[in-house]
């Protein structure tokens, strides 16, 4: 980025900082959150270019993977007379040991994981959110009785878990998903409970209360959508951890069944290559790196942005 | 102080109760009898039935938990299907290699992060800090099974600099030969917990440099470097003793996946080749006995950072009169 445009930038900042700051002495009374999440949002994304960066990464691999059909060559279609070849024009990033063309099998490997990712963080945040919701809402010794069941499940080695039931249960897709959620949603159900706990004593919680709601209505409709901003900060920080459980797995053995792959699983394939082609280790590891970091990264961001403390 | 700690060890029983339930019923939960597993065609009925009552599995769910809980008591957790010793003294015998293993890579870990941490908390915002954040999202999120054949094949395959398998070259058994087997392995499952240990020392760091003591020591002209590390460090290495009991599993799961990569003779091994043949009395010793470990590392945990924090022990003081 050129100077010229730094300081365009930062004096369109100060800008909307003025504009917001009129704003806000006018409404100075009535809220106590200045600002909106998206505009503190687009504050943190324009002060951390790393996290632009991830953004267009993430983009570009999920628009990738979701057009990997696009891909003149098949998936499956094995071609013994050009197998290991290195990457070049015909084939990006090479074929593999049996000939198929492995960015093609790299775009496919990508929606296996990425869906994975994707429904297990989705199981993983409603479960927690459920739990945490219950718990902080409850409190007393249901409340106690919860949080230790959340601390056993938290002290046992989950991934030694996984991947024995996984081991036993004839893995798919749907198994894997759902095993992955019951073993992640812990660190969702902790924040969630503390946000509940808080949530439950502001007035307007008070207020729906004594305009006669019930309970579940209260939880349904007052404090879980209070909560959406910090579940999707939980939802980035779990999909990332989920891509990775997967691909573990999948490099372990205990992950999707052939000709499915996924990223963890074309590692585990090009381990008995590593001698001839280091390239098919080499691909499906950073798109794996690239995906991870960026929902890292950008969780990160997201609950900056949250914070109000963090925001200048 | 000793009160905290009965009570602690109390409410691990449960605990304990629990996850012994859960590893037992793990297997239970396969669809299908697991004998089915160990029946070969040429078996006669009679056959059959001796290995059943052999493996264990007579008798109602119930009478074979409380069966095995016997054997556990007795000290060697039932025997191993595949080769019908005690299971105990295998995974013990497996023990101190992947001790060996975690234990350089939580040090390697430490001493990483202790120093990138301080660094980067003090230059907060500056190109360093900058550098040292980006480097610790990676590590974060690299799987570390692909930063292992990324490091096999630029150290191992082409520097041929580094073993890349096994703890030792066949006939030495010098110490320096079993170093240079782990160097690889440590570097690779330290990068996790260093990542995350830097970041959290980074931000205590930025807040005890806001404190007023640091102010202080500073007006006093005491030199930077001693206020770093003679009240800055202190005060920032407390938390990381919870956070290393915290990160206890992730050491635990780490190992067992850099253990299959390196060929390291060490739990993850066993475990692994356990679970590829079905060897389920092994599967549930070493379930249990992983579940322990991890449970009395999060003890350990906490009551090191009773002894290191005297605000803790005010807290048990005062949970105690309440």
């Amino acid at each position: 980025m050129s100077l010229d445009t730094k300081n365009l930038l930062l004096e369109e900042t100060e800008k909307e900082d003025a504009f917001e700051a009129a704003g806000r002495e006018e409404k100075a009374q009535e809220t106590f959150y200045e600002r909106g999440i998206w505009y503190n949002l687009l504050i943190s994304l324009k002060e951390n270019r790393l996290a632009v960066v991830c953004l267009v990464i993430l983009c570009i691999v999920v628009a990738a993977s979701l057009m990997a059909p696009l891909s003149p060559h098949d998936p499956d279609a094995m071609n013994l007379r050009n197998k290991l070849e290195a990457p070049g024009k015909e084939h990006f990033f090479g074929t593999d040991d049996l000939g198929r063309d492995y960015f093609t099998r790299a775009l496919y490997g990508g929606r296996v994981s990425l869906a994975v990712g994707t429904f297990s963080m989705l199981i993983s945040l409603v479960v927690g959110t459920l739990f945490g919701t219950v718990s902080g809402y409850i409190g007393g010794t249901v409340d106690n009785l919860m949080m230790r069941a959340v601390d056993i499940f938290m002290s046992v080695p989950s991934f030694l878990l996984i991947i024995i039931i996984n081991s036993f249960l004839s893995p798919s897709m749907l198994t894997m998903v759902v095993i992955i959620g019951i073993f992640s949603w812990m660190g969702v159900a902790r924040i969630v409970r503390a946000e509940t706990m808080s949530l439950k004593e502001r007035e307007f919680v008070l207020a729906a209360k004594n305009m006669g709601a019930g309970n579940f209505e209260i939880i349904f409709r007052h404090i879980i959508p209070n909560m959406v901003p910090s579940i999707i900060v939980a939802a980035s920080i779990s999909i990332a951890r989920a891509i990775l459980t997967e691909s573990s797995l999948s490099f372990l053995g205990f992950g999707v069944k052939l000709p499915m792959s996924s990223w963890g699983s074309m590692l585990q394939n090009a381990q008995s290559h590593i001698m001839d082609v280091p390239t098919l280790a080499l691909f499906p590891g950073a798109f794996i790196l690239l995906t991870v970091l960026s929902f890292n990264v950008l969780g990160d961001v997201l609950r900056n942005a949250l914070e109000p403390k963090m925001v200048k | 102080m000793k009160k905290y700690v009965v009570k602690r060890i109390v409410q691990m029983v449960p605990v304990l109760i629990l996850v012994s339930i859960f590893s037992f019923m793990i297997i239970h939960l396969a669809p299908g009898d697991p004998l089915n597993m160990y029946i070969r065609q040429d078996m006669t009925q009679q056959e059959i039935d001796d290995l059943r009552e052999d493996l264990g599995l007579d008798g109602t769910v119930v009478e074979q938990y409380f069966a095995w809980l016997r054997e556990i008591c007795r000290g060697n957790f039932g025997n191993s299907v595949i080769n019908h010793q005690p299971v105990a003294a295998q995974i013990f015998e497996k023990l101190p290699a992947t001790i060996l293993l975690m234990g350089t890579a939580f040090l390697l870990s430490l001493l990483g992060s202790i120093p990138l941490g301080l660094w980067s908390g003090m230059k907060k915002n500056k190109l360093a800090d900058q550098v040292v954040s980006v480097l610790s999202y990676i590590g974060i999120s690299i799987p570390s099974f692909w930063l292992a054949l990324m490091l096999i094949i630029v150290f191992a395959l082409n520097l041929h600099l580094l073993p890349s398998n096994g703890m030792r070259t066949v006939g030495s058994d010098s110490v320096i030969d079993v170093l240079q087997h782990l160097i690889l392995p440590s570097i690779v499952l330290s990068v996790g917990n260093m990542a995350v240990f830097t970041r959290y020392i980074r931000s205590n760091t930025i807040s005890q440099l806001e404190e007023e003591y640091v102010l202080t020591a500073k007006a006093k002209g005491v030199p930077r470097r001693k206020i770093m590390t003679g009240h800055v460090l202190k005060n920032c290495l407390l938390p990381v003793i919870t956070l290393a009991g915290m990160n206890l599993a992730s050491l635990v799961t780490g190992s067992f996946i850099i253990e299959s990569v390196f060929g390291w003779p060490g739990m993850g091994t066993l475990g692994m080749s356990a679970i590829n043949s079905r060897d389920y009395p092994m599967i549930m010793g070493f379930t249990m006995l992983s579940c322990v470990i991890l449970i009395i590392g999060n003890f350990l945990a906490d009551l090191l950072y009773g002894v290191a924090d005297p605000r803790i022990k005010q807290e048990v003081k005062r949970h105690r009169e309440s």
